[in-house]
């Protein structure tokens, strides 16, 4: 990979950190002030929502502590807020600033299970189809070029739909969460699964792998021990901007009412329930959770471009 | 070149038939069609009849067949939620989707082929980082966060345009169109630069680079130095030759446009087939899910038939090497 690649004045046992350092990676991390700010927000936000708990002012979802005499509060710096709620509370009395934080955190986790579950999908299909090649080639490429012809948005919203009427309308948030999880890695895993089968292609016939096979290594020791950290290198990328696409996509169904309820709301459900309240003029429940939703996915996508100018100089 | 043809018409059916088969599952085996269609108090005999009526007993394929069949003569049964025809109900919302999709891809082409013109031609202008950085923000931000940014800044906080629904409809029979009002156009507006947005960041983009490509290549050098002025050989040599991807481009995107018009129309209220998709998946009304599914599926494979063949008739290089892009 050429990520851990060593510049060649390193020593030959130099640290992993000492290679990280030393690599174009960083280098070319250094050369962006864009790239800096882009990862400063991103980690900011991550470490926001790992610390949700700790620091947020108010648990959101404990029904005890809500009142509705707090209610459609105006942020903290406006005249009729509190500081109790810094960023204002929804008309149920929930406070924004603390649902954001849960929220985001859902949201995360969601974009990054689902981002993971396409990347597994996606290289083991990519795997087979490119090392044998024949049947199992033609009809997963198949399946992947009808499906490219729909946009994500609308598989997820089918796979929606079909558990909806298998499980019925009453589902769990648990059920949901999953149900999410699996419509984003169905609906994004051919990118990997083409980029690896080309990939793939190019590696199956060196000598490596035959040397490998000569040996007597398992198929599955060869493709996953062998081809796989060969082909990792542009899945990196393609999971980075796919990340930005998963959270979108996540936050899309959630404000569209299929997604996560309001009662362990994703930053999509938050907008949903904001948008509601734009037009009596509390700006704050919906312009708040917009506004880190925009953030993340920017960064993101700022943080995915940089790997892809950096990890492939041809795609410059 | 006519072997091409039937071989892209032939993998297009193919993918249809896929589609159906999808959509014909949905509906024959994700919950019970008979349940769905009648009362509570309809007994085990009745249900028996109506299943027989439907034909749900002959053999999978023969009713596969049926199900195309009758897809193909646009007949896709009776809406679980409405009891109305599935037809009519999409015939009913056809006009306000199109009308939507035409305005956004208008508003695509006319704001997007000049930006990227200007910032092929000017790569380190101030207004090219301006318009760079308003494709950033239209790659990053999500449809419905835009959507309810236009709708906070222009109705609610300006007092302009109109944010909900499709007003000023003027009914012709055969079709609904909101061109003839100053109404239609008000709410018009701002679902299409919604929906446009993202596909406008993409066409500029395109042209851009395009222009930058096309600008190093020795025809324009040659141009120049026969004496052409700059406007001749930036608009009559170097922009006619980027418009060919953008064309496709912009043929592939209408497809796109139309699926994406599910998350507009549900932030303006906007009466077209994709709230009634959405609405259908929430209340799982299976007929309405599998005719919209088969209606987008027809469409895309359409328009990318009919892009790859223009392609071919409009550039010779393709028909030389007999391999199609």
């Amino acid at each position: 990979m050429a990520m851990s690649e060593p510049a060649p004045h390193a020593e030959a046992r130099a640290s992993a950190f000492r290679r990280f350092f030393d690599s174009d990676l960083w280098f070319s991390f250094t050369r962006s002030w864009v790239t800096m700010l882009a990862a400063l927000v991103a980690l900011v936000l991550v470490l926001a929502a790992i610390l949700a708990p700790l620091i947020a002012t108010n648990d959101p979802f404990d029904p005890a502590t809500l009142s509705l005499l707090d209610g459609s509060k105006p942020p903290a710096w406006a005249a009729e807020g509190e500081w109790r709620f810094p960023l204002g509370t929804d008309q149920q009395g929930r406070c924004v600033y603390s649902s954001i934080l849960y929220g985001l955190r859902i949201s995360i986790i969601v974009g990054f299970l689902g981002v993971l579950l396409a990347a597994t999908i996606g290289i083991t299909l990519g795997l087979i189809a490119g090392y044998f090649g024949g049947t199992a080639d033609s009809i997963i490429m198949r399946i992947a070029d009808v499906q490219l012809t729909f946009p994500a948005i609308l598989i997820a919203l089918l796979i929606d739909g079909t558990t909806r009427a298998l499980f019925g309308n009453q589902r769990s948030e648990t059920t949901i969460f999953w149900v999410l999880v699996i419509s984003i890695g169905l609906s994004f895993w051919v990118q990997y699964a083409r980029t690896v089968r080309g990939s793939t292609l190019v590696e199956r016939n060196k000598e490596y792998v035959q040397a490998a096979r000569l040996i007597g290594l398992s198929r599955p020791t060869i493709l996953f021990r062998h081809v796989l950290p060969n082909v990792t290198g542009p899945v990196l990328v393609i999971a980075t901007i796919n990340l930005a696409l998963a959270i979108i996509t996540e936050a899309t169904l959630s404000f569209l009412g299929v997604g996560l309820p309001p009662t362990q709301p994703s930053l999509g459900t938050l907008i949903q329930i904001g948008n509601e309240f734009l037009f009596s003029g509390e700006w704050w429940v919906v312009i708040f959770p917009g506004a880190v939703l925009a953030g993340l996915v920017l960064s993101v996508n700022l943080l995915g471009d940089w790997l892809r100018d950096a990890l492939n100089p041809r795609l410059r | 070149m006519l072997a091409f043809i039937l071989r892209r018409i032939i993998q297009a059916i193919g993918v249809l038939l896929t589609v159906s088969l999808i959509a014909f599952s949905l509906f024959r085996f994700v919950g019970d069609p008979v349940n769905q269609m009648v009362g509570q108090d309809t007994t085990p005999e009745q249900r028996a009849e109506i299943r027989q009526q439907l034909g749900l007993n002959d053999p999978v394929v023969v009713q596969f067949a049926r199900f195309v069949g009758r897809a193909a003569r646009f007949d896709f049964g009776i809406s679980y939620q409405n009891k109305q025809s599935v037809a009519k109900l999409i015939a009913e919302r056809f006009p306000a989707t199109m009308e939507l999709a035409f305005v956004s891809a208008l508003f695509a082409l006319l704001a997007g082929i000049p930006m990227g013109v200007y910032s092929g031609l000017r790569p380190h202008s101030w207004l090219t980082k301006l318009f760079q950085t308003v494709s950033l923000l239209g790659i990053s931000l999500p449809t419905f966060l835009i959507g309810i940014i236009l709708i906070f800044v222009f109705p609610v906080s300006l007092g302009l345009l109109k944010s909900f629904g499709r007003q000023g409809v003027v009914d012709l029979g055969w079709w609904t169109t909101g061109f003839l009002t100053r109404e239609g156009w008000a709410s018009l507006i701002l679902p299409s630069i919604t929906l446009g947005l993202f596909q406008m960041t993409l066409i500029m983009r395109l042209v851009r680079s395009e222009m930058m490509e096309v600008l190093r290549t020795d025809y324009i050098k040659f141009a120049r130095a026969r004496g052409l002025t700059n406007r001749a050989v930036h608009f009559g040599h170097a922009l006619k030759n980027t418009m060919i991807p953008v064309i496709t481009i912009t043929g592939l995107q209408i497809g796109s446009i139309i699926a994406f018009a599910i998350i507009t129309e549900t932030v303006f209220q906007w009466p077209g087939m994709g709230l009634m998709f959405l609405q259908a998946v929430q209340s799982v009304d299976i007929p309405i899910m599998a005719a919209y599914l088969l209606l987008v599926a027809t469409l895309f494979v359409a328009i990318n038939l009919i892009v790859d063949l223009l392609y071919v008739a409009v550039d010779p290089r393709i028909r030389i090497a007999g391999r199609p892009a």
